[in-house]
């Protein structure tokens, strides 16, 4: 919201410059976002000394003058003014300066005389009409100083960032409030000129009365809090005096006519929105505050026809709407030119159906921001006296009848029973009970002090945020100043809840990624998806990417294809996060890894061969996806916990834990240049993320600590005799697959085989077709002795034999 | 390379003795000398080559030697010859063990090492690993939850009132069906206040959704971190100190201050900045001139979230603080688009990894 600092001034008393009245509100209310010099315009002025002065020899009523502008040499300037002096200070343009009606001074020769800049009369510097003489300034001030640095000629905006609980610092009595709190002075509002017309005491109604000719109506509790007319008559529309101008001007309003500016100036002074109708535009000398019928239509003040839903609340006369209620008046009641009689509405409309119709309209105003956040019903006759006044001082007219005041009355608040005690413990430190009380009163609280313990509070009305103790609380703490807490470390007790086991085990699978030379990413979760299988958002920010992702490979493969178009190819990326799956009520959400790889499988070397031989074995194959996978694996479910399956068409394996399936790994088809390798991938779920009810509303359903589960593999000793090897070389029937021949050597090896690896795969050539040759080399090891030839010989009869026997693979001769 | 052998034509025993001996001690020094394969086979050829080998002039000679001295001479000779043949096959040994001979010491040392790929951890993940260091160093675990979240726990649950322009802050992505994606981490709040009892202190880091449109400094999905801190007596004073405290080992030894604000679920809230580091306090375009940058919101939280997590708001009380890791990454490494920690460029990856 804008502020004035110069308004702010009229209304309380201060000395502080706008930038330390800035830093007040900060620290007390509410951040003041900004500070905007409103006379940006004046920055090129100087203070100049006029060090001589004399007669133009050519003119009867000019002077030529030599300035010191602080340049250092005495510049001849030609002057008009009859107040002239040397040795006084005057504003100075140089030249250059371009002015605030637009002229630009230049060096120029005035009836033989060269003048260079001009000395500025306040009409000139658009500080007031005053063109009888240049400004002469009693400051000390050295000529060169900047105009602006020794008179705050211009007004400052600031531009305060009111949260939603605070409707009452909507204006600038809401923030002077403040402020007379912090400098100890009284809050007045500025004396108008001719703003002393007599009116009438309102006449209070439960739904309907009768003002100046017109029927006012509530047709139904609850549109409206409180609503309030009167009707002016023999006004006379047209332009604003200046200072009413100045005044919506620094605050970023435009000028429009006396009437609707005096009712702006209320809007900012009091917060209170009201609206003029022109009551001659209003059919059947009724106002009615009315449900409005669906699919009504209304055209608003800002030229836009408006189709109206029963939700919304509007304000209409005999016949149609005239308004839409707190937030926009109808052009056909508009007051113009030609208005004589106006009726000025003054209310304070519902917040939540005022909002529900902002949003629905997609129209938001300085009155339903007000609207929306609550407008103290309690403000209406006063306001409604200071517009009135205000509108028959700059627009003349009269209240002859009693306004109408339709208001069933709120209840009077409780008063809220405030303990010192409990103020020690939230704050932290003691507050007496007599400080406690003299805060709040500063800001409107009527608060006594009852005992020791207990200041008995009444909260004003415009306090709408205030509702328990603990909102009286904070105004103790703000008001105090929240530096004037101290800010040492206070022994404190350990925590009762442990690491969350899925967060470490995120940790362990992310450094071991990073480890393997993998790079994490952190992409939008949103994906094209499809109306079956996905979870779509009902309100998307763009309907191509309108689903959540029901796994990470379909994020990383668009990922991958944004490094590919732009030249990119060597590609190994992961992503630990958040999956989702239609469900019965919320999502299925489960934490997975996601890894792609692509390209070289490390950075080229000046030593590598040049062949492409060499160049498809350093790239990335479905075997550096298996490894990848084994990986993830391992770190989440432990050391060959995980089955890898082989899987169908792009699937490459499937990942299983039992029969249970926890992820993927794939071969991805992207949408990829002629360059581009293959791509691989791999998915594991980390876990179901549990997002069911912990417990009912407002309880709790304490258990027991979940841990995260600890893995320890026991030590296995550190072998002390010489191992014996034995290399295997077979003939494969195709059908047979390398798994299936391993798990038999290990069926009939024995306990003292140590390791298995496969080292060769070859076919064709001297390999029979329909098979394949399988060379693996088997390390045993005895504990406590080296194994005898005969022993080996012994082993690899046997498992040439079993191998033959059950799979019909024999040893390839050589 | 040493000179030719100075063997006269036709030497006496002794002469011909005192050169056998010196030519294989400085055979063997040779051969001991060799680098590698290509050196030691060049010594190899010097001494002991067929043709021209340093030791090849010996048999020669060794039949102009008189008669009587011949034995003598031969014998000694075999010798020479055996212990050249040793000295250059242990060399060759040595040689053979140390590898491939260029790798052992490249003849040009400025040339590019063999470099794997290397990984790198997301700028934000390093913001959050940072924060997580300095809180656990007062105490504090780490809690987690569901990004798809119902109303209650996002909203209703945190004293948001229902249809109030508060709920501005938060424009929220809501899904078909039922539920909605977290605006904020302050769902996992209740969440860990109903599964666990008093005392916690946990940090909650996760992503939250906003319905904001992508641009340089916006995003519909980012990362938040928050803390809560549920005892009994905890006050405005442990917040202040905690937070300060944070604040100095994250920002450096920079004046912080609190000032007032407004959440739903915090009474009273306070905002915490850090003094501007680019001016210094003195008012920049950083900081927009006020010598201040935001960097978290924080409060006592309020008694209606005790409450609707089944706490006794009489007996505990606490505080919570929000911050974006994003936003501190972007800041810390001058990252002009908030995007570009999004789009998963290996080029802006790899300069984290570096």
């Amino acid at each position: 919201m804008n502020v004035s600092y110069e308004w702010l001034r009229a209304l309380v008393p201060f000395r502080e410059t706008p930038a330390k009245l800035r830093d007040l509100i900060t620290s007390r209310v509410a951040t003041v976002d900004e500070l905007v010099p409103l006379r940006q315009d004046l920055a090129p002025i100087v203070v100049a000394r006029v060090v001589e002065a004399g007669r133009h020899p050519d003119s009867d009523h000019l002077w030529v003058t030599k300035v010191d502008a602080g340049t250092g040499e005495l510049l001849d300037v030609v002057c008009g003014a009859p107040n002239v002096e040397a040795g006084k200070l005057y504003p100075f343009a140089p030249t250059g300066t371009t002015m605030p009606n637009g002229l630009k001074i230049e060096r120029r020769r005035i009836r033989g005389q060269t003048s260079n800049g001009m000395l500025c009369s306040p009409r000139e510097l658009g500080l007031g009409e005053d063109h009888e003489g240049i400004l002469e300034l009693s400051v000390d001030a050295a000529p060169g100083t900047p105009f602006l640095k020794v008179m705050p000629a211009g007004d400052t905006k600031l531009v305060i960032d009111v949260s939603p609980n605070r409707p009452d610092l909507l204006s600038h009595l809401g923030v002077a409030r403040e402020i007379a709190a912090a400098v100890d002075s009284p809050v007045t509002l500025p004396r108008i000129d001719g703003a002393d017309a007599a009116i009438p005491t309102a006449s209070r109604v439960r739904a309907e009365g009768r003002t100046g000719g017109v029927d006012v109506r509530v047709q139904e509790e609850g549109l409206v809090r409180r609503y309030m007319a009167a009707v002016i008559r023999g006004i006379r529309v047209g332009p604003s005096p200046e200072w009413l101008v100045r005044r919506l001007e620094a605050v970023g309003s435009r000028s429009i006519n006396n009437v609707v500016d005096a009712t702006n100036y209320v809007l900012h002074e009091l917060g209170q929105p009201t609206h003029a109708f022109d009551l001659q535009r209003l059919g059947g000398g009724a106002i009615v505050v009315r449900r409005a019928r669906a699919g009504e239509r209304i055209v608003t003040l800002d030229g836009i026809e408006r189709t109206l839903a029963d939700t919304m609340t509007v304000i209409a006369d005999a016949q149609r709407p005239q308004a839409v209620a707190g937030i926009m008046g109808g052009r056909d009641s508009e007051v113009s030119e030609s208005t004589t009689e106006i009726l000025l509405e003054v209310a304070s409309f519902d917040p939540a159906r005022t909002r529900a119709t902002r949003r629905s309209l997609g129209l938001s105003t300085d009155a339903s921001y007000r609207f929306e956040r609550g407008v103290d019903p309690l403000l209406a006759p006063a306001a409604l006296e200071r517009t009135v006044r205000l509108i028959v001082a700059v627009a003349g007219g009269r209240v002859d009848d009693a306004p109408v005041d339709v208001y069933a009355g709120d209840s009077l608040p409780m008063p809220l029973p405030l303990r010192v005690s409990r103020v020690r413990t939230i704050l932290g430190d003691v507050v007496p009970a007599d400080e406690v009380a003299s805060l709040l009163r500063g800001v409107g609280f009527d608060a006594r002090v009852e005992s020791n313990d207990v200041v008995r509070v009444m909260t004003p009305s415009w306090r709408i945020d205030v509702q328990r103790e603990i909102d009286l609380i904070e105004e103790v703490a703000r008001l105090r100043g929240y530096d004037s807490f101290p800010d040492e470390i206070r022994p404190f007790r350990a925590g009762n809840v442990p690491d969350d086991p899925q967060w470490l085990l995120a940790r362990r699978v992310r450094d071991a990624l990073v480890g393997a030379g993998l790079l994490e990413t952190r992409p939008m979760p949103f994906v094209r998806g499809a109306d079956t299988g996905y979870v779509r958002v009902a309100n998307p920010l763009a309907e191509n990417e309108a689903f959540l992702r029901r796994d990470i490979l379909d994020t990383l493969s668009r990922r991958a294809e944004y490094n590919l178009a732009r030249m990119q190819g060597d590609l190994r990326l992961f992503e630990i996060g958040a999956t989702f799956l239609p469900d019965e009520s919320l999502p299925h959400e489960e934490l997975h890894v996601g890894a792609l790889i692509m390209g070289r499988r490390r950075p080229p070397h000046f030593t590598d061969p040049k062949s492409d031989e060499f160049d498809r074995a350093m790239t990335f194959d479905a075997w550096d996806a298996k490894a990848l996978a084994e990986l993830v694996c391992d770190q989440a479910y432990g050391p060959g916990a995980v089955s890898f399956v082989a899987g169908s068409s792009d699937e490459l394996w499937e990942l299983r834990v039992g029969e249970r399936r926890v992820g993927i790994v794939r071969a991805l088809s992207l949408d990829a240049p002629v360059w581009a390798k293959p791509a691989f991938g791999v998915e594991l779920s980390l876990g179901i993320v549990d997002s069911t009810n912990v417990a009912p509303a407002g309880q709790h359903a304490y258990r027991g600590a979940e841990y995260a589960p600890v893995r320890v593999k026991p030590f296995r000793a550190i072998p002390s005799q010489p191992a014996s090897t034995m290399d295997l070389a077979l003939l494969v029937p195709q059908s047979v697959d390398a798994g299936t021949v391993e798990r038999a050597i290990r069926d009939v090896a024995g306990d003292l085989l140590e390791s298995i690896l496969l080292f060769d795969e070859h076919s064709g050539g001297k390999i029979e077709t329909g098979s394949r040759s399988l060379a693996w080399r088997l390390t045993f090891r005895h504990p406590e002795r080296t194994l005898s030839a005969k022993e080996m010989e012994g082993r690899r009869t046997n498992v040439l034999r079993h191998l033959e026997k059950t799979l019909n693979v024999r040893p390839r001769s050589t | 390379m040493t000179t030719s052998v100075m063997l006269p034509d036709n030497p006496t025993l002794d002469e011909y003795k005192k050169r056998l001996a010196e030519l294989s001690e400085r055979g063997v020094t040779e051969f001991a000398r060799a680098a590698n394969a290509d050196e030691l086979e060049a010594a190899r050829i010097e001494f002991l080559g067929d043709q021209r080998g340093k030791l090849r002039e010996f048999q020669i000679v060794l039949g102009k030697l008189p008669k009587e001295a011949r034995p003598e001479a031969g014998r000694l000779f075999n010798a020479a010859k055996a212990r050249l043949t040793d000295a250059l096959e242990l060399r060759r040994q040595e040689i053979a063990k140390l590898g491939d001979d260029s790798t052992t010491r490249p003849a040009d040392l400025t040339m590019p090492a063999r470099r794997s790929w290397r990984g790198a951890k997301h700028p934000v993940t390093l913001v959050i690993e940072e924060i997580e260091g300095i809180f656990r160093e007062l105490g504090f675990t780490i809690a987690i939850g569901p990004e798809a979240e119902t109303e209650w726990y996002n909203f209703g649950a945190l004293n948001f009132p229902p249809n109030h322009p508060a709920m501005d802050l938060h424009d929220t992505l809501y899904l078909s069906g039922e539920g909605l994606l977290r605006t904020h981490t302050s769902p996992v709040q209740i969440r860990t206040l109903q599964r666990y009892a008093p005392p916690i202190r946990v940090l909650i880091p996760g992503r939250v959704y906003r319905r904001d449109f992508f641009d340089p400094s916006h995003a519909p999905a980012f990362e938040q971190i928050e803390g809560l801190c549920i005892d009994e007596g905890i006050s405005f004073v442990d917040l202040k100190a905690t937070l300060t405290r944070f604040a100095n080992r994250f920002f450096g030894q920079r004046p912080t201050r609190f000032r007032p604000s407004f959440f739903p679920f915090t009474e009273p809230s306070a905002e915490m900045d850090v003094q501007c580091g680019v001016c210094g306090g003195q008012g920049c375009g950083v900081c927009k001139q006020t010598g201040w940058v935001e960097i978290l919101g924080s409060g006592m939280v309020h008694p209606a979230v005790l409450e609707a997590a089944g706490v006794d708001s009489e007996r505990y009380s606490g505080w919570a603080f929000g911050m974006g890791p994003g936003r501190i990454a972007i800041s810390r490494y001058g990252i002009p688009d908030i995007r570009i920690l999004y789009d998963s460029d290996v080029r802006f990856l790899e300069q984290i990894s570096e």
